[in-house]
Protein backbone atom coordinates (compact mmCIF):
# COMPACT_ATOMS: atom_id res chain seq x y z
CA UNK A 1 0.00 0.00 0.00
CA UNK A 2 1.28 3.69 -1.01
CA UNK A 3 2.18 5.83 1.99
CA UNK A 4 -0.37 8.82 2.34
CA UNK A 5 1.82 12.08 1.12
CA UNK A 6 2.23 14.09 4.08
CA UNK A 7 1.84 17.65 1.79
CA UNK A 8 -1.93 16.71 1.47
CA UNK A 9 -4.97 17.40 2.84
CA UNK A 10 -8.03 14.74 2.97
CA UNK A 11 -11.70 14.57 3.61
CA UNK A 12 -13.75 11.92 4.69
CA UNK A 13 -15.23 10.62 1.55
CA UNK A 14 -11.13 9.47 1.08
CA UNK A 15 -10.20 12.55 -1.43
CA UNK A 16 -7.13 14.49 -1.42
CA UNK A 17 -6.23 18.13 -2.14
CA UNK A 18 -3.06 20.03 -2.88
CA UNK A 19 -2.49 23.51 -2.87
CA UNK A 20 -0.48 24.07 -6.88
CA UNK A 21 -0.49 28.05 -6.46
CA UNK A 22 -3.27 29.41 -6.69
CA UNK A 23 -4.92 25.94 -8.12
CA UNK A 24 -6.10 23.23 -6.13
CA UNK A 25 -5.59 19.70 -7.02
CA UNK A 26 -7.75 16.76 -6.36
CA UNK A 27 -7.85 13.13 -6.35
CA UNK A 28 -8.73 9.94 -4.76
CA UNK A 29 -6.78 8.74 -2.07
CA UNK A 30 -4.87 5.22 -1.50
CA UNK A 31 -7.49 4.03 0.89
CA UNK A 32 -10.28 4.80 -1.61
CA UNK A 33 -8.23 2.86 -4.98
CA UNK A 34 -7.87 0.10 -2.83
CA UNK A 35 -11.49 -0.53 -1.85
CA UNK A 36 -13.01 0.08 -5.64
CA UNK A 37 -10.78 -2.22 -6.68
CA UNK A 38 -9.87 -2.00 -10.53
CA UNK A 39 -10.77 1.38 -11.63
CA UNK A 40 -12.33 1.21 -15.59
CA UNK A 41 -14.18 3.82 -15.99
CA UNK A 42 -13.82 7.92 -14.23
CA UNK A 43 -16.72 10.61 -15.53
CA UNK A 44 -15.06 13.29 -15.09
CA UNK A 45 -16.98 16.89 -14.62
CA UNK A 46 -15.77 19.90 -17.80
CA UNK A 47 -13.44 22.60 -17.34
CA UNK A 48 -16.07 25.37 -16.45
CA UNK A 49 -18.19 23.83 -13.89
CA UNK A 50 -18.54 24.64 -10.59
CA UNK A 51 -17.54 22.22 -7.38
CA UNK A 52 -19.62 22.71 -4.38
CA UNK A 53 -17.68 21.08 -1.18
CA UNK A 54 -19.27 18.21 -0.17
CA UNK A 55 -21.48 17.58 -3.26
CA UNK A 56 -20.70 14.84 -6.44
CA UNK A 57 -18.61 16.41 -9.17
CA UNK A 58 -17.99 13.27 -10.68
CA UNK A 59 -18.49 9.51 -10.82
CA UNK A 60 -15.68 6.65 -10.55
CA UNK A 61 -16.41 3.18 -11.52
CA UNK A 62 -14.35 -0.28 -10.86
CA UNK A 63 -15.34 -3.50 -12.17
CA UNK A 64 -18.25 -3.63 -10.40
CA UNK A 65 -19.36 -0.87 -8.02
CA UNK A 66 -19.92 2.70 -9.02
CA UNK A 67 -19.04 5.44 -6.52
CA UNK A 68 -19.72 9.21 -6.45
CA UNK A 69 -16.47 11.96 -6.08
CA UNK A 70 -17.08 14.33 -3.34
CA UNK A 71 -16.11 17.94 -3.91
CA UNK A 72 -13.28 18.60 -0.99
CA UNK A 73 -13.78 22.06 -1.93
CA UNK A 74 -15.70 24.65 -3.43
CA UNK A 75 -14.41 26.40 -6.58
CA UNK A 76 -14.45 26.25 -9.82
CA UNK A 77 -12.50 23.12 -12.23
CA UNK A 78 -10.03 24.47 -14.35
CA UNK A 79 -8.36 21.35 -15.36
CA UNK A 80 -9.35 17.61 -15.50
CA UNK A 81 -7.22 14.76 -16.16
CA UNK A 82 -8.66 13.80 -19.65
CA UNK A 83 -5.96 10.74 -19.88
CA UNK A 84 -7.89 8.90 -17.35
CA UNK A 85 -10.51 8.04 -20.24
CA UNK A 86 -7.90 5.95 -21.80
CA UNK A 87 -6.27 4.60 -18.41
CA UNK A 88 -8.66 4.86 -15.87
CA UNK A 89 -6.24 2.06 -14.15
CA UNK A 90 -3.97 5.14 -13.70
CA UNK A 91 -5.97 6.14 -10.42
CA UNK A 92 -5.19 2.53 -8.66
CA UNK A 93 -1.61 2.40 -9.85
CA UNK A 94 -0.80 5.96 -9.06
CA UNK A 95 -3.49 7.49 -6.74
CA UNK A 96 -1.31 10.50 -5.54
CA UNK A 97 0.66 11.16 -8.88
CA UNK A 98 -1.27 10.38 -12.21
CA UNK A 99 -3.77 9.65 -11.31
CA UNK A 100 -5.19 13.08 -9.94
CA UNK A 101 -8.72 14.02 -10.92
CA UNK A 102 -9.58 17.79 -11.77
CA UNK A 103 -7.96 20.58 -10.63
CA UNK A 104 -9.60 23.89 -9.59
CA UNK A 105 -9.70 27.24 -7.97
CA UNK A 106 -10.88 27.53 -5.28
CA UNK A 107 -13.58 30.17 -4.03
CA UNK A 108 -12.33 30.88 -1.05
CA UNK A 109 -8.15 30.16 -0.34
CA UNK A 110 -8.65 28.92 2.95
CA UNK A 111 -10.53 25.85 2.20
CA UNK A 112 -7.97 23.68 1.98
CA UNK A 113 -6.15 24.41 5.56
CA UNK A 114 -9.80 23.23 7.17
CA UNK A 115 -9.89 19.84 5.68
CA UNK A 116 -7.44 17.16 7.60
CA UNK A 117 -4.25 16.62 7.60
CA UNK A 118 -2.55 13.53 7.01
CA UNK A 119 -2.39 12.73 10.59
CA UNK A 120 -6.43 12.88 11.22
CA UNK A 121 -7.01 11.37 7.81
CA UNK A 122 -4.95 7.86 9.17
CA UNK A 123 -6.23 8.04 12.48
CA UNK A 124 -9.91 8.29 10.56
CA UNK A 125 -8.78 5.16 8.58
CA UNK A 126 -7.53 3.33 11.43
CA UNK A 127 -11.00 4.11 13.57
CA UNK A 128 -12.46 1.56 10.78
CA UNK A 129 -13.46 5.12 8.91
CA UNK A 130 -15.28 4.71 5.36
CA UNK B 1 -24.02 -14.66 10.80
CA UNK B 2 -23.02 -15.40 7.42
CA UNK B 3 -22.44 -18.77 6.08
CA UNK B 4 -19.48 -20.02 5.45
CA UNK B 5 -17.92 -22.55 2.83
CA UNK B 6 -15.67 -25.22 3.99
CA UNK B 7 -12.73 -23.15 2.60
CA UNK B 8 -13.22 -19.90 4.27
CA UNK B 9 -10.04 -20.30 5.70
CA UNK B 10 -8.04 -20.78 2.96
CA UNK B 11 -9.50 -17.21 1.62
CA UNK B 12 -8.62 -15.64 4.79
CA UNK B 13 -4.98 -17.13 4.63
CA UNK B 14 -4.72 -16.05 1.07
CA UNK B 15 -5.23 -12.62 1.57
CA UNK B 16 -8.67 -12.54 0.04
CA UNK B 17 -11.09 -9.53 0.27
CA UNK B 18 -14.59 -11.15 1.49
CA UNK B 19 -18.06 -9.68 0.86
CA UNK B 20 -21.71 -11.10 0.79
CA UNK B 21 -22.88 -12.85 -1.06
CA UNK B 22 -26.49 -14.27 -1.05
CA UNK B 23 -25.77 -14.68 2.89
CA UNK B 24 -22.71 -16.48 2.19
CA UNK B 25 -18.99 -14.80 3.35
CA UNK B 26 -17.09 -15.05 -0.06
CA UNK B 27 -13.93 -14.08 -1.50
CA UNK B 28 -14.49 -11.40 -4.23
CA UNK B 29 -11.16 -11.06 -5.25
CA UNK B 30 -7.12 -12.03 -3.86
CA UNK B 31 -4.70 -10.38 -6.45
CA UNK B 32 -7.61 -8.48 -8.26
CA UNK B 33 -10.28 -9.04 -10.02
CA UNK B 34 -8.96 -7.93 -13.32
CA UNK B 35 -5.86 -9.40 -13.45
CA UNK B 36 -7.70 -12.99 -12.15
CA UNK B 37 -9.98 -12.55 -15.37
CA UNK B 38 -7.10 -12.43 -17.71
CA UNK B 39 -5.51 -15.76 -15.64
CA UNK B 40 -8.52 -17.29 -16.35
CA UNK B 41 -8.69 -16.39 -20.02
CA UNK B 42 -4.71 -17.01 -20.68
CA UNK B 43 -4.12 -20.18 -18.15
CA UNK B 44 -6.17 -21.04 -15.02
CA UNK B 45 -8.13 -19.82 -12.42
CA UNK B 46 -9.47 -21.72 -9.24
CA UNK B 47 -12.95 -20.76 -7.89
CA UNK B 48 -14.95 -21.67 -4.65
CA UNK B 49 -18.25 -22.29 -5.21
CA UNK B 50 -19.19 -24.51 -2.02
CA UNK B 51 -21.77 -22.60 -1.80
CA UNK B 52 -23.95 -23.63 -4.27
CA UNK B 53 -26.38 -26.30 -3.45
CA UNK B 54 -27.20 -29.65 -4.25
CA UNK B 55 -30.06 -31.65 -4.58
CA UNK B 56 -30.49 -35.30 -5.31
CA UNK B 57 -33.42 -37.68 -6.67
CA UNK B 58 -32.18 -41.50 -5.82
CA UNK B 59 -34.21 -44.76 -6.52
CA UNK B 60 -36.69 -46.01 -9.02
CA UNK B 61 -38.14 -43.30 -10.58
CA UNK B 62 -35.53 -40.39 -9.97
CA UNK B 63 -35.31 -39.83 -13.52
CA UNK B 64 -39.33 -38.93 -13.64
CA UNK B 65 -39.47 -37.16 -10.92
CA UNK B 66 -36.65 -34.71 -11.98
CA UNK B 67 -38.08 -34.32 -15.24
CA UNK B 68 -41.44 -33.23 -14.47
CA UNK B 69 -39.57 -30.11 -13.00
CA UNK B 70 -37.23 -29.24 -15.26
CA UNK B 71 -37.04 -28.09 -19.19
CA UNK B 72 -34.36 -30.23 -20.41
CA UNK B 73 -34.93 -33.89 -21.29
CA UNK B 74 -33.06 -36.42 -19.02
CA UNK B 75 -34.15 -39.42 -21.06
CA UNK B 76 -32.73 -38.17 -23.76
CA UNK B 77 -29.27 -37.82 -22.38
CA UNK B 78 -26.93 -40.39 -21.54
CA UNK B 79 -25.70 -41.43 -18.07
CA UNK B 80 -22.57 -39.64 -17.27
CA UNK B 81 -24.24 -36.36 -18.78
CA UNK B 82 -25.77 -33.30 -17.56
CA UNK B 83 -27.77 -30.56 -18.81
CA UNK B 84 -28.47 -26.59 -18.09
CA UNK B 85 -31.91 -26.74 -17.90
CA UNK B 86 -34.69 -23.98 -16.30
CA UNK B 87 -36.83 -25.08 -13.39
CA UNK B 88 -39.61 -23.28 -13.86
CA UNK B 89 -43.04 -21.97 -12.28
CA UNK B 90 -46.28 -22.71 -13.99
CA UNK B 91 -46.16 -18.73 -15.87
CA UNK B 92 -43.18 -20.67 -17.49
CA UNK B 93 -40.83 -18.12 -15.40
CA UNK B 94 -37.22 -19.16 -13.65
CA UNK B 95 -37.91 -20.29 -9.87
CA UNK B 96 -34.34 -21.01 -10.93
CA UNK B 97 -31.54 -22.26 -13.45
CA UNK B 98 -29.55 -25.55 -12.34
CA UNK B 99 -27.18 -28.11 -14.16
CA UNK B 100 -28.83 -31.75 -13.96
CA UNK B 101 -26.37 -34.36 -13.62
CA UNK B 102 -27.69 -37.59 -14.53
CA UNK B 103 -25.46 -41.10 -12.96
CA UNK B 104 -28.66 -43.65 -13.98
CA UNK B 105 -32.22 -43.30 -13.77
CA UNK B 106 -32.26 -43.72 -10.39
CA UNK B 107 -29.94 -41.04 -9.10
CA UNK B 108 -30.28 -37.37 -10.56
CA UNK B 109 -28.11 -34.63 -8.74
CA UNK B 110 -29.06 -31.01 -9.31
CA UNK B 111 -26.65 -28.08 -8.98
CA UNK B 112 -28.63 -24.97 -7.84
CA UNK B 113 -27.54 -21.03 -7.24
CA UNK B 114 -26.73 -20.08 -3.72
CA UNK B 115 -29.45 -17.49 -3.56
CA UNK B 116 -32.17 -20.18 -4.03
CA UNK B 117 -31.07 -23.13 -2.20
CA UNK B 118 -33.68 -23.75 0.01
CA UNK B 119 -36.51 -22.05 -2.36
CA UNK B 120 -35.42 -24.51 -4.66
CA UNK B 121 -35.60 -27.41 -2.28
CA UNK B 122 -38.92 -26.64 -1.02
CA UNK B 123 -40.16 -26.27 -4.52
CA UNK B 124 -39.12 -29.33 -5.56
CA UNK B 125 -40.00 -31.70 -2.36
CA UNK B 126 -43.55 -29.55 -3.03
CA UNK B 127 -43.87 -30.44 -6.86
CA UNK B 128 -42.03 -33.87 -7.33
CA UNK B 129 -44.08 -36.69 -8.25
CA UNK B 130 -43.26 -40.34 -6.86
CA UNK B 131 -39.50 -39.65 -5.69
CA UNK B 132 -38.63 -36.88 -3.14
CA UNK B 133 -35.46 -34.58 -3.46
CA UNK B 134 -32.75 -34.80 -0.49
CA UNK B 135 -30.61 -31.23 0.00
CA UNK B 136 -27.49 -32.29 0.50
CA UNK B 137 -25.62 -29.13 -0.08
CA UNK B 138 -24.02 -29.48 3.36
CA UNK B 139 -22.20 -32.86 2.50
CA UNK B 140 -20.53 -30.64 -0.55
CA UNK B 141 -17.80 -29.09 -1.12
CA UNK B 142 -17.27 -27.58 -4.98
CA UNK B 143 -14.15 -26.28 -6.71
CA UNK B 144 -14.19 -24.70 -10.27
CA UNK B 145 -10.85 -25.40 -12.29
CA UNK B 146 -10.98 -22.76 -15.13
CA UNK B 147 -9.02 -21.97 -18.20
CA UNK B 148 -7.08 -23.48 -21.32
CA UNK B 149 -4.35 -24.87 -18.30
CA UNK B 150 -6.85 -26.66 -15.92
CA UNK B 151 -7.49 -30.18 -18.10
CA UNK B 152 -3.43 -30.18 -17.62
CA UNK B 153 -3.17 -29.28 -14.20
CA UNK B 154 -6.48 -31.65 -13.19
CA UNK B 155 -5.33 -34.69 -14.98
CA UNK B 156 -1.85 -34.48 -13.35
CA UNK B 157 -3.86 -35.42 -9.77
CA UNK B 158 -6.16 -37.93 -11.19
CA UNK B 159 -6.01 -41.11 -12.96
CA UNK B 160 -9.61 -40.32 -14.92
CA UNK B 161 -8.44 -39.88 -18.65
CA UNK B 162 -9.71 -36.17 -18.93
CA UNK B 163 -9.14 -36.31 -22.45
CA UNK B 164 -12.24 -38.97 -23.21
CA UNK B 165 -14.23 -36.25 -20.74
CA UNK B 166 -16.48 -34.10 -23.11
CA UNK B 167 -18.18 -31.02 -22.54
CA UNK B 168 -20.76 -31.39 -19.91
CA UNK B 169 -19.70 -34.79 -18.82
CA UNK B 170 -18.87 -35.93 -15.81
CA UNK B 171 -17.27 -39.31 -14.10
CA UNK B 172 -16.82 -39.84 -10.21
CA UNK B 173 -13.02 -40.22 -9.52
CA UNK B 174 -10.26 -39.57 -7.49
CA UNK B 175 -8.86 -35.68 -8.03
CA UNK B 176 -5.28 -35.26 -5.36
CA UNK B 177 -6.72 -38.64 -3.54
CA UNK B 178 -10.23 -37.02 -2.49
CA UNK B 179 -13.13 -38.82 -3.74
CA UNK B 180 -14.85 -36.35 -6.46
CA UNK B 181 -17.22 -36.11 -9.47
CA UNK B 182 -15.44 -34.59 -12.22
CA UNK B 183 -17.33 -32.10 -14.10
CA UNK B 184 -16.47 -30.62 -17.26
CA UNK B 185 -18.58 -27.59 -16.93
CA UNK B 186 -18.31 -24.31 -15.69
CA UNK B 187 -19.75 -20.38 -15.86
CA UNK B 188 -16.24 -18.38 -17.69
CA UNK B 189 -16.35 -19.84 -21.31
CA UNK B 190 -13.05 -21.40 -21.07
CA UNK B 191 -12.48 -25.40 -20.68
CA UNK B 192 -12.60 -26.53 -17.15
CA UNK B 193 -13.97 -28.65 -14.15
CA UNK B 194 -16.19 -28.29 -11.35
CA UNK B 195 -15.22 -30.56 -8.62
CA UNK B 196 -17.63 -31.50 -6.40
CA UNK B 197 -15.92 -33.58 -3.07
CA UNK B 198 -17.16 -34.79 0.46
CA UNK B 199 -17.23 -31.32 1.93
CA UNK B 200 -14.50 -32.02 4.95
CA UNK B 201 -11.89 -32.80 1.98
CA UNK B 202 -12.33 -29.47 -0.12
CA UNK B 203 -9.46 -27.49 1.53
CA UNK B 204 -7.29 -30.70 0.69
CA UNK B 205 -8.34 -30.48 -2.78
CA UNK B 206 -7.90 -26.59 -3.09
CA UNK B 207 -4.47 -26.99 -1.67
CA UNK B 208 -3.29 -29.57 -4.15
CA UNK B 209 -5.12 -27.85 -6.97
CA UNK B 210 -3.02 -24.56 -5.95
CA UNK B 211 0.41 -26.57 -5.54
CA UNK B 212 -0.01 -28.34 -9.11
CA UNK B 213 -0.94 -25.54 -11.32
CA UNK B 214 1.45 -22.73 -9.57
CA UNK B 215 4.14 -23.91 -12.47
CA UNK B 216 1.82 -22.99 -14.71
CA UNK B 217 0.50 -19.80 -14.01
CA UNK B 218 -2.93 -20.47 -11.83
CA UNK B 219 -4.43 -18.37 -8.81
CA UNK B 220 -7.28 -18.36 -6.42
CA UNK B 221 -10.18 -16.59 -8.26
CA UNK B 222 -12.96 -14.45 -6.96
CA UNK B 223 -16.85 -13.35 -7.38
CA UNK B 224 -15.61 -10.50 -9.67
CA UNK B 225 -13.27 -12.28 -11.78
CA UNK B 226 -16.64 -15.54 -12.38
CA UNK B 227 -18.86 -11.66 -12.56
CA UNK B 228 -17.36 -10.52 -15.66
CA UNK B 229 -16.00 -13.86 -17.13
CA UNK B 230 -19.46 -15.20 -17.56
CA UNK B 231 -20.75 -11.47 -18.93
CA UNK B 232 -18.63 -11.32 -21.83
CA UNK B 233 -20.23 -15.13 -22.61
CA UNK B 234 -23.71 -13.57 -21.77
CA UNK B 235 -24.05 -16.36 -19.62
CA UNK B 236 -27.59 -15.52 -17.30
CA UNK B 237 -26.98 -15.05 -13.46
CA UNK B 238 -29.91 -16.04 -11.69
CA UNK B 239 -31.69 -12.26 -10.35
CA UNK B 240 -29.74 -10.47 -12.19
CA UNK B 241 -30.42 -11.64 -16.02
CA UNK B 242 -33.13 -14.25 -15.41
CA UNK B 243 -35.88 -14.38 -12.37
CA UNK B 244 -39.52 -15.00 -11.56
CA UNK B 245 -40.60 -12.52 -13.94
CA UNK B 246 -38.69 -13.80 -17.13
CA UNK B 247 -38.93 -16.74 -19.37
CA UNK B 248 -36.46 -19.12 -21.28
CA UNK B 249 -37.75 -18.21 -24.35
CA UNK B 250 -37.48 -14.09 -23.38
CA UNK B 251 -33.93 -14.99 -21.68
CA UNK B 252 -32.50 -16.39 -25.04
CA UNK B 253 -32.42 -19.78 -23.77
CA UNK B 254 -34.95 -21.51 -26.04
CA UNK B 255 -32.63 -24.38 -26.42
CA UNK B 256 -32.58 -25.19 -22.94
CA UNK B 257 -36.33 -26.23 -23.26
CA UNK B 258 -37.69 -29.32 -25.05
CA UNK B 259 -41.07 -28.46 -25.50
CA UNK B 260 -41.46 -32.19 -27.78
CA UNK B 261 -40.55 -34.36 -24.17
CA UNK B 262 -43.38 -35.11 -21.80
CA UNK B 263 -44.88 -32.57 -19.27
CA UNK B 264 -43.29 -30.74 -16.87
CA UNK B 265 -43.97 -27.51 -14.81
CA UNK B 266 -43.98 -24.34 -16.92
CA UNK B 267 -44.30 -26.28 -20.52
CA UNK B 268 -48.16 -25.25 -21.15
CA UNK B 269 -47.20 -21.74 -20.89
CA UNK B 270 -43.99 -21.81 -22.85
CA UNK B 271 -45.83 -23.16 -25.67
CA UNK B 272 -48.65 -20.77 -25.37
CA UNK B 273 -46.11 -17.92 -25.70
CA UNK B 274 -43.69 -19.37 -28.54
CA UNK B 275 -47.56 -19.72 -30.07
CA UNK B 276 -48.16 -15.91 -29.43
CA UNK B 277 -44.50 -14.59 -30.08
CA UNK B 278 -42.08 -13.25 -27.81
CA UNK B 279 -42.64 -10.21 -27.12
CA UNK B 280 -39.14 -8.87 -25.49
CA UNK B 281 -35.76 -10.56 -25.43
CA UNK B 282 -32.45 -10.48 -23.91
CA UNK B 283 -30.18 -9.17 -25.76
CA UNK B 284 -25.98 -7.97 -25.94
CA UNK B 285 -25.11 -4.79 -26.49
CA UNK B 286 -22.20 -2.53 -26.75
CA UNK B 287 -21.95 0.84 -25.03
CA UNK B 288 -21.14 3.16 -28.11
CA UNK B 289 -20.84 6.10 -26.09
CA UNK B 290 -19.21 7.01 -22.54
CA UNK B 291 -20.16 4.92 -19.49
CA UNK B 292 -20.73 1.44 -18.34
CA UNK B 293 -24.05 -0.22 -18.29
CA UNK B 294 -25.52 -1.22 -14.91
CA UNK B 295 -27.73 -3.42 -13.44
CA UNK B 296 -31.18 -1.31 -13.51
CA UNK B 297 -30.05 1.51 -15.71
CA UNK B 298 -33.35 2.11 -18.35
CA UNK B 299 -33.00 0.81 -21.73
CA UNK B 300 -34.76 3.93 -24.01
CA UNK B 301 -35.54 4.29 -27.87
CA UNK B 302 -36.41 8.24 -29.01
CA UNK B 303 -36.51 8.89 -25.13
CA UNK B 304 -39.13 6.51 -24.56
CA UNK B 305 -38.24 3.07 -21.75
CA UNK B 306 -38.66 0.43 -23.54
CA UNK B 307 -36.52 -2.17 -21.83
CA UNK B 308 -33.77 -2.57 -19.18
CA UNK B 309 -30.22 -3.57 -18.33
CA UNK B 310 -29.82 -6.48 -16.51
CA UNK B 311 -26.03 -7.24 -16.52
CA UNK B 312 -23.02 -5.04 -17.40
CA UNK B 313 -19.63 -4.29 -17.16
CA UNK B 314 -16.42 -3.04 -18.56
CA UNK B 315 -15.32 -6.54 -20.43
CA UNK B 316 -11.80 -7.02 -19.37
CA UNK B 317 -10.99 -9.41 -22.52
CA UNK B 318 -13.52 -7.70 -24.81
CA UNK B 319 -11.95 -4.29 -23.19
CA UNK B 320 -15.34 -2.59 -24.41
CA UNK B 321 -18.50 -1.54 -21.95
CA UNK B 322 -20.50 -4.61 -22.38
CA UNK B 323 -24.09 -5.22 -21.37
CA UNK B 324 -27.00 -7.48 -20.94
CA UNK B 325 -30.75 -6.41 -21.23
CA UNK B 326 -34.14 -6.84 -21.68
CA UNK B 327 -35.71 -4.98 -25.45
CA UNK B 328 -38.95 -5.26 -27.50
CA UNK B 329 -38.09 -7.89 -30.46
CA UNK B 330 -38.22 -5.35 -32.95
CA UNK B 331 -35.14 -3.65 -31.45
CA UNK B 332 -33.30 -7.08 -31.27
CA UNK B 333 -31.44 -7.26 -34.82
CA UNK B 334 -27.84 -7.06 -34.53
CA UNK B 335 -26.72 -3.44 -35.39
CA UNK B 336 -29.90 -2.43 -33.83
CA UNK B 337 -29.35 1.28 -31.98
CA UNK B 338 -30.96 2.10 -28.30
CA UNK B 339 -29.86 4.26 -25.62
CA UNK B 340 -28.70 3.18 -22.30
CA UNK B 341 -29.82 6.01 -19.14
CA UNK B 342 -26.83 6.48 -16.82
CA UNK B 343 -27.62 8.92 -14.53
CA UNK B 344 -30.05 10.57 -16.41
CA UNK B 345 -28.64 10.72 -19.50
CA UNK B 346 -29.13 8.75 -22.67
CA UNK B 347 -26.41 7.12 -23.88
CA UNK B 348 -26.03 5.34 -27.41
CA UNK B 349 -25.46 1.53 -27.30
CA UNK B 350 -26.03 -1.22 -30.58
CA UNK B 351 -26.86 -5.00 -30.56
CA UNK B 352 -24.19 -6.95 -31.05
CA UNK B 353 -23.81 -10.68 -31.62
CA UNK B 354 -23.31 -12.86 -28.22
CA UNK B 355 -20.67 -14.04 -26.59
CA UNK B 356 -19.49 -10.94 -26.76
CA UNK B 357 -15.97 -13.03 -26.66
CA UNK B 358 -14.42 -14.48 -30.24
CA UNK B 359 -12.25 -17.13 -29.61
CA UNK B 360 -9.35 -16.60 -32.12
Amino acid sequence: MASNPKDLKYTKEHEWARTQGNVVVIGVTDHAQEALGDVVYVELPKVGDTLTAGKPFGVIESTKAVSELYAPISGKVVKVNDALADSPQTVNSDPYGAGWIVEAEPSDAGQVASLMDVAAYEAFLAQGGN
Amino acid sequence: MALRTPLNDAHRRLGARMVDFAGWDMPVQYAGGIAEHETVRTAAGLFDVSHMGEIEFRGPGALEAANGLITQDLARIADGQAAYAGLLTPEGTFVDDVVAYRFSPERILICVNASNREKDFAWMSQHAKGVKPVDRSDEYGQIAVQGPKAAGIVQRLTKTDLSKLATYRFQEGEVAGVPCIISRTGYTGEDGFELYCPAGQAEKLWNALLEAGQSEGLKPCGLGARDTLRTEMKYALYGNDIDEQRTPLEAGLGWIVKLDKADFIGKAALEKQKAEGVKRRLVGFELTGAGIPRHGYPILKDGKRVGEVTSGTMGPSVKKAIGIGYVPTELTAEGSTFDVEIRGKPVPARVVKTPFLKKS
